[in-house]
């Protein structure tokens, strides 16, 4: 497959999956901001600008940080290279320029996506039907998944496709686990308290597995359990350890020539995420580990990149 | 509309032409409200299916549609065998005398064809002298757009030989009827057309050089924002090879590669949709991103395979036309069977003197315009406007060439209060690989507007199926 093309077909995945995790990530915001009053409200509006690591740029546009302008600026700006908006877009532009290799299926959900979300009214996003928005850029994205697996061949297309999406939940999860490690560290006070559970209640939905937690550990929501959920539990299609379940098999089916340093990493983290035990990691330092991860999902980035994709 | 005109559906008489019978007893029994259902069918499946041609700019899902016309124009299959032999003896012609030009110049030499004319023709490629091309053709995909007159012959009104468009259309029409009017199709034999990817294939890879034994081919496309990209990615999906752009193609140790996912892999022969200048850098355009930098010298090196060869431009230019049916006899020894428009080239004086005299009745046109652009259509034109033609001309006699109006036939088409006769043109598509092929069919363009001339897409003009029927 031409480099040029395999490259719009890795981010309009990623750009697909990015708006959904945008959207996940802005619907817990506004259920905790709403059920929260005091001081965790600033931390609350502050995450996900820290997750996207836009906070600079949210600052030079706006003076205070209020949920309608942090919807504004996450949903809505086209100048923010991560907001739903300029995902959904981009993701409409890289189908437009293969189009002759997707399915005409894929190419319509691209297209009626980016038409619909232009004609949006603003207002009705920060405002009243921000859950409906966001609802909506899940099904989406659900939607493109859904037709692009069931209509697409299997080939380097397919493979792209798949690898783009996974790297870029592997990426989000972590990031956002990232942020929040702090809620799920053993901490003397407020075991078991009301705002600790709405807390890891939250960070469970926003990765659609609060019902998946009750349903495979069948306890109590316990921090460790929770970090072992969403990092370890391969049954948990979110997880840092299912995503990657994915990108191992996707470079498995690639066919690349001087890939050995992408491929390496992309088996490495799978190895690591398939055989850690998640007392060992928060021995070692949660945040260490899932920075370390981080920055793992970014080199592979670039090393995929060179590899396949030719150069940015 | 000025004089009279072949009608393509009626004779003299006013009685349909027995190649168009089964049609018009379909449209008497036909409820008008189904065939207008139908028409709104037809737009909005083309505008789903993408099948656009203006320019995609970033405020898009506003791409326009060249209209389609639901009632197809027929051509009873003797009088399409007579045509097809005509087009094809004129390309054939056409090649001989693109090789010869490159080389011997016999042509030239024998003052059939003023040298100047051809060596100080902007779209001459002296990089092409010398050159030897797999069976020695240069235009392996041509154009050639024929007119019928008020007396029903046919007429060659222009050549187009460098990377004629269009296509696209004659096999999405074919569809696009067939999905709609299924019941058409079974109350007579419509030749069919869908099998011109295929041959389209079988051209290219029949000149690709030597040494490759199973020849990878690729379209080459100025990219997503050029207005036929649709056609360049359909035709590539329908043939089954790669879409490239410039940068996805680089030279190496005397060979082209595509940069693929899986390391550099040659290519052997380009199906280039991009003009001449921008195709080399370093040999032309400087400035262009479109090509490859050290594609000629692969190309001269005969380790490339282009279609269309360079330089082919010579040979299709307005001033050159006049010549061709003299190369017919030159290169072939046959009359042509396609006659040509008389032409009055501007360049000479006493051509000037009579085309000046008469511009209220002429049809002028640039030597290198296309398009429908930069054209006088004098019996349609406002004294002013001949006037300011007039001026043009005077400045820069050698840019025009002057020809007679023809009256194009009429053909019955859709417009808004039902069922009116507008003005057609016919363009065949003429592969030349080993052997000079064509699909029975070709795209026929039509001029929407009441009395218009103009069937050029850019200038609101349409398209409607071809049908070629026993």
């Amino acid at each position: 497959m031409l480099s040029r093309v395999a490259d719009r077909i890795f981010w309009m995945s990623r750009q697909m999956e990015r708006a959904e995790n945008m959207a996940r990530i802005l619907g817990v915001t506004s259920n905790l901001v709403l059920l929260d009053t005091g001081e965790l409200q600033e931390q609350n509006l502050l995450a996900p600008l820290s997750i996207t690591e836009t906070e600079a740029t949210y600052r030079e546009r706006h003076d205070k940080l209020t949920l309608p302008a942090l919807i504004e600026f996450m949903a809505l700006d086209e100048k923010n290279p991560s907001s739903i908006y300029s995902c959904l877009k981009w993701a409409r532009e890289n189908g437009h320029a293969v189009r002759w290799l997707i399915t005409s299926e894929m190419w319509e959900t691209l297209n009626a996506t980016w038409l619909e979300m232009r004609a949006i009214p603003r207002s009705r996003v920060t405002g009243a039907g921000a859950t409906e928005f966001f609802d909506w850029v899940k099904d989406r994205s659900h939607l493109f998944r859904g037709v692009t697996y069931g209509t697409i061949v299997r080939g380097e297309a397919f493979n792209f496709s798949r690898l783009g999406t996974f790297l870029e939940r592997a990426d989000n999860t972590a990031r956002i686990l990232d942020v929040k490690y702090h809620i799920l560290l053993p901490s003397v006070e407020d075991v078991g308290g009301a705002l600790d559970y709405y807390q890891w209640a939250a960070l469970l939905r926003s990765v659609s597995a609060f019902e998946t937690y009750r349903q495979l550990y069948r306890d109590q929501i316990f921090p460790i359990k929770v970090a072992q959920l969403l990092i370890l539990e391969r049954r948990m299609p979110r997880s840092l350890a299912a995503c990657f379940d994915q990108v191992k098999e996707a470079m498995d089916r690639i066919r690349g020539q001087s890939d050995q340093p992408a491929k390496r990493l992309a088996y490495e983290l799978h190895a690591r995420l398939s055989y850690a035990d998640i007392e060992e990691v928060f021995q070692g330092g949660l945040h260490e580990f899932l920075a370390a991860v981080l920055s793992d999902i970014g080199e592979l980035g670039s090393r995929i990149q060179r590899a396949y994709l030719g150069e940015v | 509309m000025k004089g009279r005109h072949y009608d393509e559906m009626h004779g003299a008489d006013g009685v349909v032409r027995a190649h168009f019978r089964a049609l018009a007893a379909w449209l008497a029994e036909t409820p008008a409200e189904r065939v207008a259902e139908k028409r709104r069918e037809a737009d909005l499946l083309f505008h789903r299916v993408g099948i656009t041609f203006a320019v995609y700019g970033d405020d898009a899902g506003a791409e326009r549609l060249i209209p389609f016309d639901t009632i197809p124009r027929v051509i009873p299959k003797a009088e399409w065998d007579q045509l097809a032999k005509g087009v094809r003896q004129r390309v054939s012609a056409l090649n001989r005398f693109l090789h010869d030009i490159y080389h011997e110049q016999d042509i030239l030499n024998a003052g059939v064809i003023p040298a100047e004319q051809v060596l100080t023709n902007d779209a001459y490629q002296v990089s092409m002298l010398g050159l030897e091309l797999p069976n020695q053709v240069y235009s392996h995909v041509a154009g050639i757009d024929l007119v019928r007159h008020e007396d029903g012959s046919y007429y060659v009104l222009e050549d187009n030989l460098r990377t004629p468009s269009g296509v696209s259309y004659m096999l999405e029409n074919r569809k696009m009827m067939m999905r709609l009017f299924p019941e058409l199709f079974a109350r007579q034999h419509v030749h069919p057309v869908e099998h011109y990817p295929g041959l389209l294939l079988e051209t290219l890879r029949a000149v690709a050089p030597s040494r490759a034994r199973d020849p990878v081919v690729a379209v080459l496309t100025p990219g997503q924002y050029n207005s036929a990209y649709f056609e360049h990615a359909f035709l590539a999906q329908q043939m089954g090879v790669e879409l490239v752009e410039g940068m996805d193609l680089f030279v190496k140790d005397g060979f082209v590669h595509m940069r693929t996912t899986s390391g550099p892999q040659r290519l052997d022969v380009i199906y280039r949709r991009v003009d001449d200048a921008f195709l080399d850098p370093l040999a032309f355009r400087q400035d262009s991103l479109l090509g490859v930098p050290g594609l000629l010298s692969v190309y001269r090196a005969g380790n490339v395979a282009l279609a269309n060869a360079l330089g082919t431009g010579v040979a299709d230019d307005k001033s050159t036309y006049p010549y061709v049916p003299e190369m017919i006899r030159f290169y072939l020894g046959e009359e042509p069977l396609l006659q040509n428009v008389p032409t009055w080239l501007c360049k000479r004086s006493q051509d000037l003197e009579l085309v000046l005299d008469r511009l209220p009745d002429l049809v002028v046109k640039e030597v290198q315009g296309s398009g429908g652009y930069g054209m006088l259509i004098g019996p349609a034109a406002k004294k002013n406007e001949i006037e300011a033609f007039r001026a043009r001309i005077k400045a820069n006699p050698t840019n025009y060439i002057a020809q007679p109006t023809l009256s194009l036939s009429t053909c019955p088409t859709f417009v808004e209060r039902g069922l009116a006769p507008r003005h057609v043109d016919l363009r065949p598509y003429v592969l030349s690989g080993k052997e000079v092929k064509l699909v029975p069919g070709g795209l026929t363009r039509v001029a929407l507007t009441e009395g218009s001339l103009v069937v050029n897409s850019s200038q609101g003009g349409g398209t409607k199926d071809t049908w070629v029927v026993d």
